[in-house]
């Protein structure tokens, strides 16, 4: 089965993601990429102490995920990708391996730099330049936090004024 | 006397309030019980605020979901805060027993807590003959 949900969500494993999108699509594996978190032993427990008994979590760095997420994506488990902030994703695309899969943008939340395009989604310039970097790397983006929500296209996002 | 504990409701949309309400229509006091709700906030700026509502008192954070950002941000902060408890999957009665009982030691509230799990689901299959209808 392939990679279901690779997702840029700054709350990284949360409600949405495991009870909004997990029912939704069926969940296995939750992969965090991210380097720091990669390194924490602890706030690892701290995530997995949060998941249902049947749904897995695993960490990783940026360059371990690429050589992990073929083979997520040819395994029979429901595997989500999930990255806190976009230039990881960024960094992920540009090795190549988001090739077919689409990347949704679920969660970037208020901090000091950043406006608010949508009620879920708080961008800043630098945001904006990691999304332009993304749209070179032609992989395809679209925004949306929970499936019953309207998807709103990397195009439309990047004319979208700050509200 | 020692210090009574500071509860912390902290939920998804207006989850915290509305409990709060209900319990302040309860007990006509919203005393002991500060709600929070995580809209907006990055996960930093959530577990900032609930920290500053803590500060060094002994305190429960009362959450609604075990895998929501609300509970991640309380186990963050339990690492810092020994004197602190979260509980996940707040209701009513919780809350209820909570309020009642703020003026105990924290390790004695928690093990009310524990005991009062508050959940109980009524359900037959067929009617009861013996009680009389409308």
């Amino acid at each position: 089965m392939p990679i279901l949900l690779c997702r840029v969500d700054d709350r990284l494993i949360h409600g949405q993601v495991v009870v909004g999108w997990g029912a939704q699509l069926g969940l296995d594996l939750i992969a965090v990429i991210d380097d720091e978190l990669a390194e924490s032993e602890w706030e690892q427990d701290l995530y997995r102490a949060g998941l249902p008994d049947r749904v897995e979590a695993l960490f990783s760095s940026v360059d371990a995920a690429v050589e992990l997420i073929p083979a997520w994506a040819s395994d029979a488990a429901h595997s989500f990708i999930l990255t806190r902030d976009i230039g990881t994703m960024r960094r992920l695309a540009e090795r190549g391996v988001l090739a077919d899969i689409e990347v949704n943008l679920g969660g970037l939340h208020s901090a000091p730099g950043r406006e608010r395009v949508l009620p879920y989604l708080f961008v800043s310039d630098e945001d904006r330049d990691e999304l332009r970097r993304l749209q070179r790397a032609e992989v395809r983006v679209c925004a949306q936090d929970v499936p019953s929500a309207r998807r709103v296209a990397l195009d439309e996002l990047l004319e979208m004024k700050a509200s | 006397m020692s210090e009574e504990v500071r509860g912390i409701l902290v939920g998804h949309g207006k989850l915290a309030e509305g409990m709060l309400d209900a319990v302040a229509g309860i007990t006509g006091s919203r005393e002991g019980l500060t709600p929070v709700d995580n809209a907006s906030m990055t996960p930093e700026a959530l577990e900032e605020h609930v920290e500053s509502l803590i500060g060094h008192s002994p305190s429960v954070v009362f959450v609604d979901l075990p895998s929501g950002s609300c509970a991640f941000a309380a186990r963050r902060l339990k690492y810092r805060h020994p004197g602190m408890a979260v509980v996940c999957g707040v209701n009513l009665p919780l809350l209820l027993d909570f309020v009642f009982h703020r003026d105990l030691p924290l390790e004695e509230i928690v093990e009310r807590l524990r005991s009062h799990v508050g959940v109980s689901i009524e359900y037959t299959t067929d009617a009861d003959s013996s009680v009389p209808g409308r």
